[in-house]
């Protein structure tokens, strides 16, 4: 793998979102906004946003990520770029990095922007450290860009990459310990729940655990960020049958 | 001297539709071959299996001596697909700058390919705001990035005005003077006669492979249209 190609596809990446300001806002703003609007609809409920608020900053920027980069690299394939670059020296793996730095980038300044603004502006006053809820923001984004680059290679239409979403996300949602606690859950469902990685990222979130509970919490999830990354780039085809 | 190009026996099929039925041919050196053909003739698989991009169903296929799609083959055939193929939300230059970078060229070879395709004034213009002629210029441009020795332009005039036609045959005519191997694929026979060498594909098959002046004779007409006709009429 050449950094110096990746690095290229990086930056010819962040060059396409400067030139498309409303995505740069929709991408930095969308979780931040939502995050505010669950903190201003539990105004009446003392107490209620610190044991939720950071449980969604570990889901949002997951799903913001998860869309973006799967559409846009559908799109790199049905504008026959990607075709172009597979007749070029570019390697899929650095490719596929290429995308992970890019928003991975996007990821950090999100978690960054969210986590401030949850602790100033939303009054947030937690039971953890701010930065290990700021680092599983940032770990949900990441996930999000590398699920959404695995599964893209599965879909053949941007229709098709959208409707991931609720197939891939929302089962996470409902079974990673926001609805109902995952101990609560039947046992089948308890084990898949317990190596999702939108669990790890509650967990990591819990207050009140050992040092070395946090840290296995946030390798689950760079796993899960690795594994996507080299699934999506094996599951991408240089030629058409 | 070795065939740049050497297909022997190339079978594609799709979903159980025979998309090229046994395809022979070579290609030497400094060759300008026009690939001819009605929609649907098995053109852009073609060129695509040349790539290694189009998974082969039977037959050989050598490029350059090596099996297409090799990583040793990478950057030595410059492609123009039919799609434009480059991105809408970057400049020209970007784009040239990526595609260059990538292709570990200096930066002299974008204000080069610049310069062929006319694009110089265009630099900084978004590829979305450029009409489609001009698209098509971009990605031409991207193509000829670092001269490779064996071009495949899937109808590179299409769209274009004619004298920015004559002059883009007189680039590819001038190419294949220093020894690049060109094949282009168009449905404007008058315009493919300009090359040395015109292959006739028709339902898969190449039905002719012979200089222009050959085919008028062989199908004793006048006009290339008419030539052509007869020979398709003449295989069923």
């Amino acid at each position: 793998m050449n950094l110096r190609r990746t690095l290229l596809t990086t930056r010819r990446i962040l060059q396409q979102l400067r030139h498309d300001p409303r995505t740069i806002g929709l991408l930095l703003l969308v979780p931040s906004a939502l995050v505010g609007l669950l903190a201003w609809s539990l105004t009446n409920n003392p107490g209620a946003f610190d044991s939720i608020g950071p449980k969604l900053l570990g889901v949002f920027p997951l799903i913001v990520m998860f869309l973006v980069t799967s559409v846009i690299t559908l799109r790199e394939r049905s504008v026959g770029t990607l075709e172009r670059l597979f007749t070029l020296p570019l390697t899929k793996a650095e490719f596929v990095a290429g995308y992970a730095f890019a928003f991975g980038g996007v990821a950090v300044i999100q978690s960054f922007l969210v986590s401030i603004l949850s602790y100033t502006w939303y009054g947030l006053a937690h039971q953890g450290v701010p930065w290990r809820v700021s680092v599983v923001a940032l770990c949900a984004g990441l996930l999000g860009t590398a699920f959404g680059l695995a599964l893209s290679a599965l879909a053949h239409s941007e229709f098709q990459a959208v409707q991931f979403m609720p197939a891939f996300i929302l089962p996470q949602l409902l079974l990673c310990g926001l609805v109902i606690p995952v101990g609560q859950l039947p046992t089948v469902l308890r084990i898949v729940a317990d190596v999702m990685p939108m669990t790890a990222a509650m967990h990591a979130i819990a207050p009140l655990q050992s040092n070395w509970y946090y840290v296995g919490q946030f390798a689950i999830m760079i796993a899960y960020v690795l594994v996507a990354l080299v699934v999506g780039a094996t599951t991408l085809r240089r030629t058409t049958k | 001297m070795q065939p740049t190009l050497d297909v022997v026996n190339l079978c594609v099929k799709r979903q159980h539709n025979e998309i090229l039925k046994s395809i022979s041919f070579t290609a030497a050196p400094g060759e300008l071959i026009g690939l001819l053909g009605p929609s649907g003739s098995g053109k852009s698989t073609l060129m695509r299996s040349l790539l290694g991009v189009q998974a082969i169903t039977s037959g050989s296929v050598q490029v350059l001596q090596s099996p297409p799609g090799s990583p040793s083959l990478r950057g030595l055939i410059g492609y123009m697909a039919q799609n434009s193929a480059i991105y809408l939300d970057l400049t020209v230059e970007e784009n040239l700058r990526y595609f260059a970078g990538v292709l570990q060229h200096p930066y002299s070879e974008v204000t080069r390919v610049k310069e062929v395709v006319a694009l110089t004034s265009f630099s900084n213009r978004l590829v979305s705001s450029l009409s489609s002629g001009e698209r098509t210029r971009v990605s031409l441009g991207i193509t000829l990035l670092g001269s490779p020795p064996v071009l495949i332009l899937d109808e590179p005039t299409v769209g274009l005005d004619p004298i920015l036609r004559r002059d883009l045959w007189r680039t590819f005519e001038d190419l294949a003077g220093t020894g690049t191997t060109v094949m282009v694929s168009s449905h404007v026979l008058d315009e493919a006669a300009r090359c040395a060498r015109l292959l006739l594909l028709r339902n898969g098959s190449i039905l002719f492979d012979n200089s222009p002046a050959q085919l008028l004779a062989v199908a004793g007409a006048t006009s290339y249209d008419s030539a052509f006709e007869r020979v398709i009429e003449e295989a069923e």
